[in-house]
């Protein structure tokens, strides 16, 4: 009678036995990714899809180093080295497969094993996370202004930017229309998006750093227009707006919208999602259209300073970047649908990527910061679109 | 001695006695509510009050606690009614498949808002498999705050569901068998006997359904359409703020919405200790 009373406190004990066990005999195999884990359920709101995208996959590449001791052994080799590579949403691929390819270049000339952990959710949310506190070696974002977010906390050197050859931007895209199959609506360029009856499906600027980069391709077609001419632009970008029959938060939710919902007539998006979106979904649903005029959409990447050099990964870090500027590497990024930088390789992919002319954000916008505070901060030229009674 | 013997009369408790278990709770609730909500007043406290005032203000801010909080009370309101429904068929009725109906209620609670948000979208949106059928009607329900309230009702339904069902599992049938036997027929019965005993677990329900509706996310942004003035929620805009790294701004539109809440929680608790107090006394 009086065990039957304290049983479930039994119950209980043996299950904080239990779990205490499983932890102490490595049930978690992956220390680091189990305080990444952590680190990231420190943060609020959003952060925690970040843990849940955490994948492990260059483990299958770690797993066969371990046969070949004998040839070229090269005298630095030290214990193995993990890397964490902190990105956003669309790289997920290319990094999943540009992973596998340098930790195989680095067994070969150091001797040493490295495994790279990739991180992806929403340029955004992803640079809060290293902010308040993800270990993050590398990061390989969106958008310059959420990199230069993380050096304004001291974590990242001033003039991360020039760290690495153009621009610190391995790989470019830009901004392209996808429309249904046929063209239905006809659309050539942005002048054909602010008509009436034709639908166009964008993410929110305010929240999607993909978004801004359509944002700022409407408006610089505008100035160009419009003889730099700001009220026209203004009021160009605010009849693009008033197609918008849905703001998604984030760019994969806009593609979704279009392409498996069904809604609307053109979808404003990276050429790499745009091209993935065709080959996945077959070239008989949609059409990519290139219009006249685009912008040079640059995702920079830099090294984390602070986390490195606590962590002891400097040297593993840099080269991680710097191999994504070789000829192997630029091949993978061709195959991923991001415009290499080096000509030898853009040239073999030249009919992936038309060529078109494009804005540029330092020379056309005066940098992200300035953008930014014109356009996208609150009051500014987007708010206005929306402001009551406009 | 006089203590002892007091001691000796108490009832000894299963589980380990009142000291530690309060301590236990002060405990967890620090940690897991208290100073992460005290968190949100200190950051807030970086802004001067024309600051706050200007962010908490802003046309569109307002326009969202306006979406947020009407189509909440709308859904808690649909779930008020259709939740007593579905506790009473399930409580006074037999018949096939009512345990599997029963098991359903909870899946609000299991799925992923999200797969929620993107399913109930797929369904409802203009050229889905409901939404096809009202468009003909003129009617709209994704992008529009209808399918807002939508979203909202799906996710509060339990709530109602399951604090009734217990109440009126727990009700007396003499007590009604007494009415009938009195004279009151069906109505009056429903109205003088059943519903005062229900009054307290249907306000508890609402009051759930609609705190949680106020705070919802991941299912709303899908369904929302997000259109700032129309249909954009206040979460998505302290998201907003956070992704331009306002930290300040974003904590002060939370802080207005959890003061709100808790004002409008409050009084739902008075009246529902109020309407116990009458079931009690009468």
């Amino acid at each position: 009678m009086k065990k039957r009373n304290a049983n479930p406190l039994y119950a209980l004990l043996i299950f904080i036995v239990f779990s205490l066990a499983l932890t102490a005999c490595g049930w978690d195999q992956d220390p680091p990714n189990n305080a990444n884990a952590s680190s990231n359920s420190n943060n609020k709101a959003s952060n925690n899809s970040t843990s849940g995208n955490t994948t492990t996959a260059t483990n299958d590449a770690t797993s066969d180093t371990n046969t070949d001791n004998s040839a070229n052994a090269a005298p630095e080799a030290t214990g193995p080295v993990e890397l964490l590579n902190v990105s956003y949403d669309p790289t997920r691929e290319l990094y999943a497969a540009y992973n596998k390819l340098f930790a195989a270049y680095w067994k070969q000339e150091h001797n040493q094993e490295v495994t790279i952990k990739q991180s992806h959710a929403g340029s955004g949310a992803q640079s809060r996370a290293v902010i308040d506190g993800l270990q993050a070696d590398v990061v390989t974002l969106a958008l310059g202004y959420d990199i230069d977010a993380i050096a304004d906390k001291g974590l990242i050197d001033k003039g991360w930017q020039q760290k690495f050859d153009n621009n610190s931007s391995p790989y470019t895209s830009t901004i392209v229309f996808l429309v249904r199959k046929g063209n239905p609506k006809g659309i050539k360029d942005w002048n054909d998006l602010i008509k009436p009856g034709v639908q166009v499906i964008t993410p929110n600027p305010k929240t999607s750093g993909g978004a801004r980069w359509n944002y700022l391709a409407a408006w610089g077609y505008a100035m160009k227009q419009n003889n730099d001419d700001e009220d026209k632009a203004k009021e160009f970008v605010s009849k693009l707006f008033k197609n918008v029959p849905v703001l998604d938060s984030g760019a994969r939710g806009s593609t979704t919208t279009f392409v498996e919902k069904g809604i609307g007539d053109v979808l404003l998006a990276w050429e790499n999602e745009a091209l993935l979106s065709v080959k996945e979904l077959g070239a008989d649903k949609f059409d990519i259209v290139y219009p006249s005029i685009s912008i040079l959409a640059e995702p920079p990447v830099a090294v984390v300073d602070k986390n490195v050099d606590k962590k002891g990964t400097r040297a593993v870090a840099e080269a991680y970047l710097d191999y994504l500027y070789t000829e192997e590497a630029q091949k993978l990024v061709a195959q991923n649908y991001y415009r290499p930088q080096l000509l030898s390789v853009a040239e073999q992919f030249a009919d992936q990527f038309p060529d078109i002319p494009m804005l540029n954000i330092d020379d056309d916008f005066g940098g992200w910061a300035q953008a930014q505070k014109k356009h996208f901060a609150d009051g500014g030229v987007f708010d206005q679109i929306y402001a009551p009674g406009s | 001695m006089k203590s002892s013997t007091t001691k000796r009369t108490k009832p000894r408790s299963v589980l380990p006695g009142f000291g530690l278990s309060l301590g236990f709770t002060i405990f967890y609730l620090s940690v897991l509510v208290i100073i992460p909500l005290a968190g949100i007043f200190v950051k807030t406290s970086g802004l001067t009050p024309e600051q706050f005032w200007h962010t908490v203000s802003n046309p569109r801010v307002i326009a969202s606690y306006k979406v947020s909080f009407l189509t909440s009370f709308y859904a808690a309101l649909a779930n008020l009614v259709f939740g007593l429904i579905i506790a009473w068929v399930l409580v006074r009725y037999r018949f096939p498949g009512k345990k599997l109906i029963d098991s359903l209620i909870d899946m609000p609670f299991a799925l992923p808002t999200a797969v929620a948000g993107i399913s109930l979208t797929a369904i409802y949106a203009p050229n889905g498999w409901v939404g096809k059928l009202v468009e003909p009607l003129g009617l709209k329900i994704a992008f529009t705050p209808l399918g807002i309230t939508l979203a909202l009702i799906f996710i509060g339904l339990p709530f109602v569901v399951r604090t009734v069902q217990p109440v009126l599992q727990d009700l007396d049938n003499e007590v009604e068998e007494a009415a009938v036997m009195l004279g009151a027929f069906r109505l009056r019965t429903f109205r003088r006997v059943i519903l005062p005993e229900l009054i307290p677990a249907l306000l508890t329900g609402f009051a759930l359904a609609f705190a949680r509706g106020i705070g919802e996310y991941g299912s709303v942004v899908f369904i929302s359409g997000n259109m700032p003035m129309k249909t954009e929620i206040a979460p998505l805009l302290i998201m907003t703020k956070l992704e331009q790294y306002d930290y300040k701004g974003a904590t002060a539109i939370a802080m207005v919405m959890l003061i709100v809440s808790f004002i409008l929680l409050l009084l739902i608790n008075y009246l529902q200790w109020r309407s116990n107090r009458r079931v009690v006394t009468a």
